[in-house]
């Protein structure tokens, strides 16, 4: 029997603002799935974003959900969860969002290890907006705002979160929708700060000015671009030029949860005082 | 019988808060607000509360929205420059209608300005700093027992309106240690926010058909709803270019504007027989006080009105002032802020002077008084 997206889907409240071709619907579903086979009490789930096309997402979904400025979905996120450190507290965010605007947070949000899930939709471009370059579009790219060629460098976010003090992260995509189940079912599963990248494409404002003819090269380009971890490794550093490793990438067990930190000391100031009455 | 303690004008804040069941603090260092958060990160994990020290400003007012969302009453404290930086996500706020408490201990500015010294340069941000038509309530204490009784009034207001409430003080207060008592539990009546009654699948988060502020659900508690700094209908999603975006924000600007008999506060004093008044708040109406005494000595029939409201500003309260007064003397630690309010109300009706000082110090007694002689 098919999955019924529905039961996740808030009523009345699609269609969907993306564009034809765009990849967000296959994350969309991915994260339903997720949510479903973990068996996850949706009033215990709150999503949290900021601003930019990805941020549109939580106004689909039957959870508690919060769309909040430009950037600052993780300080939204981390006040719900340090307020009620029981509950699921997923973010979903773009690459401008969560790294430019957004990028003192995530590294912040990193260096805590508090226990939330940040999904970052990495399509390479400000999409909302037409077509800007973001901290992700790659070297000599066209963007609206980089009419000659992008002359900026680009993040590696997994490199990112993980020297920032990330616990858990991974990068998927949305031509690999099936291993995407695992990483962010990983991710969710994971106690501590996960990141997973979501591969996206924008065919709207960055496919077409950057020869990708259809939304199907965008994938196919997926496709051919990043490899399971496991084989990136094993090849020569020649065979590596222009591709990227996915999957899980990196993860720490048992470092420092924040809220488990803080709440722990509250418990210990709780027993000195009961010690000395 | 309260407890008497002395405290700084921050302590007081402090202390005031969690009066007022405060159980959540993000904050960010900066002069001269910083105590608020240091006495609190001693005494919040102590009540089970938190306390956070936040990356930066913008994300101390961000976790600040996201813990009363999920129900804690909540606060923050920043001083110029940080609540510039507060101004977006406090608009957020407003729109979103997520009672919060944000003080801005005053300094001398513009950027930064004179962190150690006082100011008053603040007080049209407190009313106009984020974007948009936004409903604001603004409260300006004087003494150390008024940054206690008004931090508590604050958490009132802010929870009744779901509004967020700025606390303006100025660092001389901030920072001066005063005799207060802070009164038992229960002297005091605390108002917690309304929860809806309805069941989940009813609610409507902006619901406004029974009246201007509807029922507030807390996250994680059953009622799964959208919470959007976009312009919302009443069942908390977007909308575009309708006619719901105008009557919303009107309602929002209602909350306030219906309300002000109840939110705006001042103290009159020797006002009734005066012949020149002093309007003035903060640091500077302590100073007036002391002036309209050496006045009256002198036989100069002076009174002054200090407000504890200034936003919404009290107008009516200054229109009917101006009616019977030669003058009013309006000193502010500015370049001349508030004196256009009061020049709004006063409508020319009677003599209008500011005494303006920017250079780090109060404005003294000597400097109130000898304009109260120039408008006689």
């Amino acid at each position: 029997m098919a999955f019924d997206y529905d039961q996740y889907i808030r009523g009345g409240k699609l269609p969907h603002i993306w564009c034809p071709g765009c990849t967000y619907g296959i994350v969309f579903k991915s994260i339903l799935r997720v949510v479903d086979t973990l068996k996850l009490n949706r009033d215990d789930i709150a999503m949290v974003s900021g601003i930019g096309c990805a941020s549109r997402l939580p106004g689909y979904v039957d959870f508690n959900t919060l769309h909040t400025t430009h950037g600052r979905a993780l300080p939204f996120a981390t006040g719900l969860k340090l307020a009620k450190p029981d509950k699921h507290v997923l973010v979903v965010s773009g690459d401008g969002d969560a790294t430019a605007i957004g990028g003192n947070h995530f590294i912040h949000a990193c260096r805590r290890n508090i226990d939330i899930t940040v999904l970052v939709f990495n399509n390479f471009i400000y999409g909302m907006t037409g077509g800007q370059h973001s901290p992700t579009t790659p070297s000599g790219h066209l963007a609206s705002t980089m009419p000659y060629g992008n002359v900026d460098p680009s993040f590696n976010i997994p490199e990112l979160a993980k020297g920032a003090g990330a616990s858990f992260v991974a990068r998927g995509t949305a031509y690999h929708a099936a291993g995407l189940d695992k990483l962010i079912s990983g991710a969710m599963q994971h106690k501590g700060l996960s990141v997973v990248e979501i591969i996206n494409a924008c065919p709207t404002t960055h496919g077409r000015r950057n020869k990708f003819k259809s939304p199907t090269d965008m994938l196919l380009w997926m496709k051919d671009t990043f490899l399971p971890a496991v084989a990136f490794d094993k090849l020569p550093p020649e065979k590596t030029a222009g591709k990227f490793p996915m999957g899980v990438l990196f993860k720490k067990e048992g470092a420092p949860e924040y809220c488990e930190t803080y709440y722990g000391l509250v418990e210990r100031l709780k027993k000195q005082r009961e010690g000395r009455a | 019988m309260g407890q008497i303690k002395l405290l700084q004008g921050n302590e007081a804040c402090a202390e005031g808060a969690l009066y007022a069941g405060c159980t959540f603090f993000g904050g960010y260092p900066i002069t001269p607000s910083t105590e608020v958060a240091e006495y609190l990160s001693r005494r919040l994990p102590l009540i089970g509360g938190v306390f956070i020290q936040m990356e930066d400003e913008i994300a101390a007012m961000a976790a600040v929205i996201g813990g009363s969302l999920t129900g804690c009453k909540a606060l923050t404290a920043t001083s110029g420059p940080g609540f510039s930086l507060k101004q977006e996500n406090m608009g957020f706020a407003m729109l979103t209608e997520v009672p919060c408490v944000i003080v801005n201990v005053m300094r001398g500015g513009p950027s930064t300005g004179v962190p150690t010294g006082p100011g008053q340069s603040d007080i049209m941000q407190c009313r106009w700093g984020t974007h948009g038509d936004h409903p604001v309530i603004c409260l300006t204490p004087a003494y150390v027992q008024e940054i206690f009784s008004e931090t508590v009034r604050a958490f009132n207001l802010s929870e009744k309106y779901r509004t967020p409430v700025t606390i303006a003080i100025d660092e001389v207060i901030a920072h001066m240690r005063e005799r207060i008592e802070i009164p038992d539990p229960g002297v005091l009546p605390l108002i917690n926010r309304t929860k809806p009654t309805c069941p989940p699948s009813e609610y409507l988060p902006y619901d406004d058909s029974k009246g201007d502020i509807p029922p507030m659900a807390n996250f994680f508690e059953g009622y799964r709803y959208h919470v959007t700094g976009l312009n919302h209908g009443t069942d908390g999603f977007p909308v575009n270019a309708s006619p719901r975006i105008h009557t919303d924000e009107l309602r929002l600007m209602r909350k306030v504007e219906a309300n002000k008999a109840e939110i705006i506060k001042y103290e009159e004093y020797l006002l009734k027989d005066a012949d020149v008044a002093i309007f003035a708040y903060g640091i500077s109406g302590r100073s007036a006080k002391t002036a309209v005494e050496a006045a009256r000595k002198e036989g100069i029939k002076a009174g002054l009105f200090r407000p504890l409201t200034i936003w919404p500003f009290p107008e009516e309260q200054i229109a009917d002032l101006s009616g019977h007064v030669k003058g009013i003397v309006v000193p502010e630690l500015s370049l001349g802020q508030i004196i256009f309010e009061v020049d709004r109300c006063a409508k020319g009706r009677c003599k209008l002077e500011g005494i303006y000082r920017v250079d780090g110090d109060p404005i003294n007694p000597a400097q109130i008084l000898a304009k109260v002689k120039e408008v006689m």
